[in-house]
């Protein structure tokens, strides 16, 4: 006691003391509101080593080697991104330009960068301009890898719904020697199928067999999967429909669709989960956190999943 | 008023780091100085001098007792408005020129902006250093510093001024005029309480005298007085007939004609009547200047030893 | 009169760092790195201004958070061991308006410093640039949170000095500026742990100053804009919690014997 008092000794040190206790507890109170209110940052990301040629001289000209390096970097960048749920991915491009610089002729980087650099956060870094030209780079460099081609027509179907574009790449990519047999098909399914489901469901599934990063599989997995979710409801809500035209109700449960012969049983949906009927013959998944990607089948003050979560990684698991 | 009043006053450090002891610095020190006085304090190295001025400049504070400077206790800001202080074997701010070191110290004293300039010239020309004013201090000898310091003191115009140790570390010409200076200070209505550790600089200049040893006051009066007590002894000098003063049984140093050496108050007469007698003649007959340690050896009882061990 | 004391202070303090070699030494090499950064910048295709924001700002920080270290844990100590503090204390100067002189000098210091490296620094935007771009406002944000940082640094600093020696206060007060800007990546940790442990260490990083809000060197040099919400958080938070590092060496300071 006669500690503190000794401490306390004057008005100057009375205040100060207040003073500190106060402002150290409001400088805690403000750090909490950052925390909150900030959006996540990547503060310390940095690529000092930006250029090839700063890197070429410090590989001494084993560039391949350094290309591999900054393509793993590149990997890894993205998965760790995709882990923290990330909104932001600044240095997936850099990593990738520095890996092609390197080794121009590292197809691999040009595809995953086609899909990881199109696909909006939190999928990608959502530049899908970007994306193009990096593909366009790719081809200018890979003339004859029909795969590049590939790419290029799916960013421009998917993500910049430009289905001339998209019609035109996959033209050039049926010109290439060694293309698949089902490429040819594709020009004609752009013109005349653009924008519906059945599209969509084409190329991921091309791109789910052709894939050889696993990161990509996995993301062309789950696109299919979500594709089959919005098919589902879309099916499902127009038989809703149907039946309140012919009773003038809606259906509460799936058994009075069953009963009136509109289903054979109790819809499900990918993950083994039923579908859930919802006010006015809307119809829902029963956790819209297993289902990254979808559009359709959200429950209303829901949200999609913003990545991939544990949820989905179950359904990857078991697939 | 008095100009400053202890009253029991302590000081314990505490020394080492991991085993504590306890060393009294000062103990229970009583003391009164009067306005207009020159006060010496006088001890030998340790005695606590330092010690006692920085509890009263407020730079530590005491274990126990207190003080008042001008009626004010010494934790009163207000205080430091009618002081000045020259610390032991000062040092300053070596990137400053002495000008700009003393216009520093005067804005910090309150002194009015347009009257600093000129206080400081002032100031520099009475100390001596008027023509090193835009030297920068590095380039100060220690007397130059000494100076600077005192400079610094009394730049505001004190009350009272403090000085530790002003004299040590001058030649002799320094030490004259620092004397000088003090008295000075002291004929402008000043009081002054300096320290020292060498008797003759006090003898000749202060008022009274208080003398420390080991943290304990051993007495507090006029120097003369203290003087007296201590010696009573007189040296004697002579020229012819070295062998006047045997019969006294003292020794005796010759070096050429002359001789020299030191008796007893009360032989003194006698003294003279034998260099008289044996046909020489006397140079000198003086009253042997009083050595601080003979003080201290009569009033230090063995084993008042300062250092306490805490339990 | 405590203001002008207070005034004096400072810029006695300001000149010192204005004649220390130290000094000096520091902007040389500063600007010398930010010179240097349009040859990084150059052989990058496309991310020269990226580059230049990127090295540029990190440089003017770093030397800005040594020169505060450097200049800042001698400030009291040294007024100290020279007993110049004794002529200053024996005045109607009062401890706390000694350690705010101190406060506001060193501060000064370094604004006239960070003034002078972010003019290095545009200079050598406008050379790889060739003129400035209306996001380029942001860079001053960036900056302004920069000079927030110096002054939480040169606080903390004080609150060493005040107590230390200075070769511990350098070591606490360089250690204090990293876990200042790794306080979030301790908060996340801190999620990962439960109980007490979790308790402690959410405690010490929101006690460890939040320089990680005040960095947004990454974000400026994509030209994204500084929220005039965060701003003022940021001000804010540098107020506050300079004022607690001060307040705590005050509270320290006017307790010292001066030995
Ligand atoms: N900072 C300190 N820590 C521990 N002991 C000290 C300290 N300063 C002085 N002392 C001790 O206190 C005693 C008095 O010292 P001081 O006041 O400096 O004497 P003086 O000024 O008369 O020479 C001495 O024994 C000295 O060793
Ligand atoms: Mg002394």
């Amino acid at each position: 006691m006669s500690a503190t008092a000794a401490i306390l000794r004057n008005s100057v040190t009375r205040i100060s003391a207040v003073i500190l206790v106060f402002t150290l507890g409001a400088s805690a109170w403000l750090a909490y509101r950052l925390d909150v209110s900030r959006p996540e940052v990547p503060s310390q990301e940095v690529l000092y080593l930006q250029t090839p040629r700063a890197v070429k001289i410090i590989s001494l000209g084993y560039t391949g080697l350094a290309a591999c390096i900054y393509w793993t970097r590149a990997v890894q960048y993205f998965g760790e991104k995709n882990v923290a749920k990330s909104k932001r991915f600044d240095l997936l491009q850099p990593l990738l330009d520095l890996t092609v610089s390197l080794d121009p002729h590292m197809v691999p980087a040009y595809e995953f960068g086609a899909i990881f650099l199109a696909q909006a956060p939190p999928y990608g870094a959502g530049m899908p301009d970007a994306a193009v030209k990096f593909v366009e780079r790719g081809i200018h460099d890979n003339p004859t890898d029909w795969r590049l081609y590939y790419h290029l027509g799916f960013i421009q179907y998917i993500e910049r719904h430009d289905y001339k574009a998209a019609a035109d790449a996959f033209t050039r990519a049926s010109d290439v020697a060694g293309h698949p047999a089902w490429m040819n098909a594709m020009p004609a399914l752009m013109s005349q199928r653009a924008g519906d489901i059945e599209t969509a469901r084409v190329l991921w599934t091309r791109m789910y067999e052709n894939a050889e990063n696993e990161a990509m599989r996995k993301n062309a997995y789950l696109r299919l999967v979500a594709l089959h979710v919005d098919d589902d409801v879309i099916h499902l809500e127009a038989l809703t429909a149907t039946y309140q035209q012919r009773t003038g109700n809606y259906p509460v449960g799936w058994r009075e669709m069953i009963a009136a012969g509109l289903l054979k049983g109790v819809p499900v949906d990918p993950s083994g989960e039923p579908y859930r009927l919802a006010a006015n013959g809307k119809v829902v998944v029963e956790d819209p956190a297993r289902f990254p990607f979808i559009t359709k089948g959200i429950p209303s003050g829901q949200k999609a999943a913003q990545t991939v979560t544990d949820e989905s990684e179950k359904l990857l698991k078991n697939h | 008023m008095s100009a400053i009043e202890i009253s029991n006053l302590a000081k314990t450090y505490q020394v080492g780091f991991f085993r504590k002891t306890e060393k009294a610095a000062l103990k229970n020190l009583t003391l009164e100085v009067h306005e207009g006085e020159i006060f010496g304090y006088l001890g030998p190295n340790g005695a606590g001098k330092t010690t006692t001025l920085k509890l009263l400049m407020g730079l530590m504070f005491p274990t126990a007792g207190t003080a008042s400077i001008l009626g004010r206790p010494i934790s009163d800001p207000q205080v430091k408005r009618s002081i000045g202080f020259l610390p032991e074997q000062p040092y300053f701010y070596d990137y400053l020129t002495a000008r700009e070191l003393l216009e520093y110290y005067a804005s910090l004293s309150d002194v009015p902006a347009k009257e600093r300039s000129s206080r400081a010239q002032r100031m520099l020309d009475r100390v001596g250093l008027g023509g090193a004013a835009n030297t920068q201090l590095r380039k100060f000898s220690k007397g130059m510093l000494q100076r600077a310091g005192i400079a610094q003191a009394i730049i505001h115009d004190p009350k009272i001024v403090f000085l530790d140790e002003p004299m040590s570390g001058l030649d002799p010409i320094g030490r004259r005029e620092v004397r000088d200076l003090i008295q000075e200070l002291n004929d402008e209505g000043k009081t002054v309480f300096f320290s020292t550790h060498i008797l003759s600089d006090a003898e000749t200049l202060c008022d009274r005298v208080a003398v420390l040893n080991r943290g304990e006051l051993q007495g507090v009066g006029v120097v003369a007085d203290l003087l007296a007590e201590t010696v009573g002894k007189r040296e004697v000098i002579w020229e012819g007939a070295s062998t006047a003063l045997d019969a006294l049984g003292t020794k005796v140093k010759i070096v050429g004609d002359i001789a020299r050496t030191v008796i007893d108050d009360r032989q003194a007469d006698a003294a003279i009547d034998a260099i008289r007698h044996a046909g020489g003649r006397l140079k000198s007959l003086m009253p042997v200047q009083g050595a601080l340690e003979d003080y201290f050896l009569k009033h230090t009882e063995p084993g008042a030893g300062a250092e306490v061990k805490s339990e | 009169m405590t203001t002008s004391r207070i005034g004096h202070i400072a810029y006695n303090t300001f000149r010192e760092a204005v004649r220390d070699r130290v000094l000096y030494n520091l902007i040389f090499f500063a600007l010398l790195l930010l010179a240097s950064t349009p040859l990084f910048g150059k052989i990058s295709i496309g991310l020269e201004r990226i580059v230049l924001v990127n090295l540029g700002l990190t440089a003017v920080t770093i030397f800005g958070m040594l020169i505060s270290i450097f200049i800042g844990i001698g400030l009291v100590s040294k007024e100290i061991d020279k007993k110049t503090l004794y002529t200053v204390l024996s005045r109607p100067v009062r401890r706390w308006e000694f350690i705010l002189g101190k406060y506001f000098g060193l501060g000064l210091t370094l604004l006239v410093n960070t003034f002078f490296m972010a003019v290095g620094f545009l200079a050598a935007l406008l050379y790889i640039a060739h003129g400035f771009q209306r996001s380029d406002v942001q860079l001053l944000g960036a900056l302004y949170f920069i000079m927030l940082q110096f002054m939480v640094i040169i606080a903390i600093t004080l609150l060493f000095s005040s107590f230390s020696s200075p070769m511990l206060s350098a070591l606490f007060a360089f250690g204090y500026f990293v876990i200042g800007n790794f306080a979030e990546e301790l908060r996340g940790a801190a999620n990962l742990l439960d109980g007490v442990s979790r308790a402690i260490v959410l405690g010490i990083s929101y006690l460890v100053p939040n320089f990680t809000a005040m960095n947004v060197i990454s974000q400026v040099a994509h030209s994204e804009g500084i929220t005039g919400a965060l701003l003022l958080q940021n001000s804010l938070y540098a107020i506050f919690y300079s004022a607690a590092a001060l307040s705590a060496a005050i509270l320290i300071f006017e307790n010292r014997d001066l030995k």
